[in-house]
């Protein structure tokens, strides 16, 4: 079986970001990017799952800028085998890139498409979903445990009320959460090899896709700053301060 | 501009997301219509009916829609959706689960997570972990909606709509249940408590944790949130997390002990209305979110705090 992970290239986790004081985004020059989170989990389940020898390849894919091409070594220095790329100016929404992705599965024929369950910057949650819908193949989302077997893949679920067990037919789409796994570093000889993988270039006009946005986003803007209030001294002040001043107890 | 809006529910008992959601669903467009699925969920529809301006409640029951699974409720909302001009569900992990992949069926762009409605067609909606908030215009044919339920209020009872019967649609049969295993707990639920009390990775332990914690937030009346540490290192069942890929939550009181205040954790609570910080670090980050900030190790501030609050009553 062969694995398909898409990959996002997003401002660093870390990294404090920067609203653009004239309301028409976040400030994304001279900003570290790095490979989405729950990306670098998807990439390390896929490779965990070729380790165990259910899968023979694992194929990182980006949307995105040239230098999402980063993005893919990451993934192939992690243990991945080879990466493509589909350039795309500007941002392209998870509708969009659920279309691209869906002409690589075309191509690629995995028989398991494992991704990240959110994207740390527009933070929408859609597009393994999207994916899912537009093969019209099961998805897993929200992975906390990934075991294919045979034909079918059985999922563990974070959801609101605990953990849910689903089995899906195969092919199908996974989402990550956080608890699925911890990602390996590259190693240094894992990142000199990754240099001599192979990735491929596409563009979205050549898939035949048109992934142009539908939402217009008319203002970014600061949410309101919350003030630091006051250190209090001792549980007994604090016990006062919240039933006399703040009135919740 | 007639609305569908997709209930969360326990089969006999509607949630309260439902109600607050339905508060988004309302400025969206009406007639609103709730669509509760369930294996038999009579008792959710009826507490769907009597809530305020609902103009009907729609019923499937099956087996396959005993649990969630997005394939089917996808298949079921499809053959619904001629009739209506927008789909709203609350950002629960099923609203989350099932809305993309209706959106992506009707080749519409789905706005998530929405914090504010500015205009039946413009939204606002928190990105980069609430670090940033976009007004987004969504000129779809169709409007699919997530909505933060911790951003709006509850609609109140008061309605009295009809519930109608629909058939259930087949089942798609590409994925099924096989099991679960769900948080049990006498406590309120911590997406609509009034108080939340959070243990971080201070706490050290799963015993810790509890012992720790729980105390306190039976003492409060509370329900109980954490960090993503106290959970990754397994000191908190995973539905615990508060955060930016948690649960998001506003209550009146949030009280933070040993959580040092990251970004994606601010990102879940900081629209509290009071914050608590215990944490023996008077740099955490979590004090300049903190309208209280007490600077001690949480071993000891707590079972004080604890005596506090008895002598005042609590
Ligand atoms: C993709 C991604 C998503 C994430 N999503 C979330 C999320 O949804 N929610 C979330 O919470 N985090 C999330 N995180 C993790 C987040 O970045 C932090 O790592 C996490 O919130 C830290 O948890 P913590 O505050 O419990 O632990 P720490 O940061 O280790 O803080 C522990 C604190 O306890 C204090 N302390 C220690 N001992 C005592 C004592 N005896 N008494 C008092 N204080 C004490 C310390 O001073 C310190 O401030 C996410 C991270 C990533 C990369
Ligand atoms: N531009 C992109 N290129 C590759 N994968 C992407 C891209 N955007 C989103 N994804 C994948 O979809 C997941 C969810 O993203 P989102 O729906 O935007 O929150 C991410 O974790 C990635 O795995």
């Amino acid at each position: 079986m062969k694995v398909l992970v898409p990959v996002k290239r997003v401002v660093d986790y870390n990294v404090k970001i920067r609203v653009k004081s004239d309301g028409s985004g976040v400030e994304l020059s001279n900003v570290k990017m790095s490979m989405n989170p729950f990306d670098e989990i998807a990439v390390e389940e896929a490779l965990r799952l070729k380790e165990a020898g259910k899968a023979e390849e694992v194929v990182v894919v980006s949307v995105g800028p040239a230098q999402a091409a980063e993005t893919i070594r990451t993934g192939l220095a992690m243990g991945a085998d080879r990466g493509v790329l589909v350039k795309v100016d500007g941002p392209v929404e998870p509708l969009g890139v659920a279309k691209i992705l869906k002409k690589i599965v075309e191509d690629e024929k995995p028989g398991l498409v494992i991704m990240g369950k959110q994207a740390i910057d527009d933070d929408c949650n859609q597009t393994g979903q999207m994916l899912a819908a537009l093969l019209d193949w099961p998805q897993g989302t929200f992975a906390s445990k990934v075991a294919p077997d045979g034909d079918g893949v059985s999922v563990t679920r974070e959801v609101d009320g605990g953990l849910q067990t689903v089995s899906l037919k195969l092919p199908a789409v996974v989402t990550t959460d956080l608890r699925l796994n911890e990602p390996r570093y590259a190693s240094l000889p894992n990142i000199m090899k990754a240099k001599k993988k192979p990735i491929d270039e596409r563009s979205a006009s050549d898939l035949g896709v048109d992934a142009a946005p539908r939402l217009e986003i008319l203002k970014t803007s600061e949410p309101p700053k919350r003030q630091a209030g006051a250190k209090v001294g001792s549980a007994a002040e604090l016990v006062s301060k919240l039933k006399n001043e703040a009135g919740v107890l | 501009m007639a609305t569908l809006l997709l209930a969360d529910h326990h089969e006999d008992t509607l949630g309260d997301a439902t109600a607050k959601a339905l508060t988004a669903a309302v400025q969206i467009g009406t007639p609103v219509h709730i669509l509760v699925a369930g294996k038999s969920p009579k008792g959710a529809a009826e507490q769907a009916a009597k809530l305020e301006g609902v103009e009907k409640v729609l019923v499937a029951s099956g087996d396959h829609y005993a649990h969630g699974l997005a394939e089917p409720f996808t298949a079921l909302i499809i053959g619904l959706m001629d009739g209506y001009d927008a789909l709203v569900s609350s950002s629960s992990t099923t609203g989350k689960n099932i809305l993309p992949r209706v959106a992506a069926k009707l080749d519409v762009m789905q706005v998530s997570d929405i914090s504010k409605v500015e205009a039946p067609d413009t939204f606002e909606r928190p990105v980069y972990a609430g670090n940033a908030l976009q007004i987004v215009k969504c000129s779809e044919p169709k409007k699919i909606v997530t909505v933060r339920t911790a951003a709006f209020q509850a609609t109140g009872e008061g309605g009295s709509a009809a519930v109608e019967e629909i058939s259930a649609a087949e089942d798609p049969g590409l994925s099924s249940f096989v099991g679960e295993e769900l948080t049990k707990s006498d406590r309120p639920e911590l997406g609509s408590a009034k108080i939340v009390v959070s243990g971080g990775r201070a706490m050290g332990s799963a015993e810790k944790f509890k012992e720790v914690i729980e105390p306190l937030a039976d003492q409060l009346g509370a329900a109980i949130g954490a960090s993503r540490a106290a959970v990754d290192s397994g000191y908190a069942p995973n539905d615990q997390q508060v955060g930016q890929t948690g649960k998001v939550v506003a209550p009146e009181l949030y009280v933070a002990l040993g959580i040092s205040g990251a970004i994606q954790h601010l990102a879940g609570m900081k629209d509290s209305k009071v914050i608590v910080a215990i944490n023996k670090d008077e740099e955490a980050p979590i004090f300049q979110v903190a309208d209280y900030g007490l600077v001690a190790d949480l071993f000891t501030a707590v079972p004080e705090l604890r005596e506090e609050l008895a002598k005042a009553g609590k």
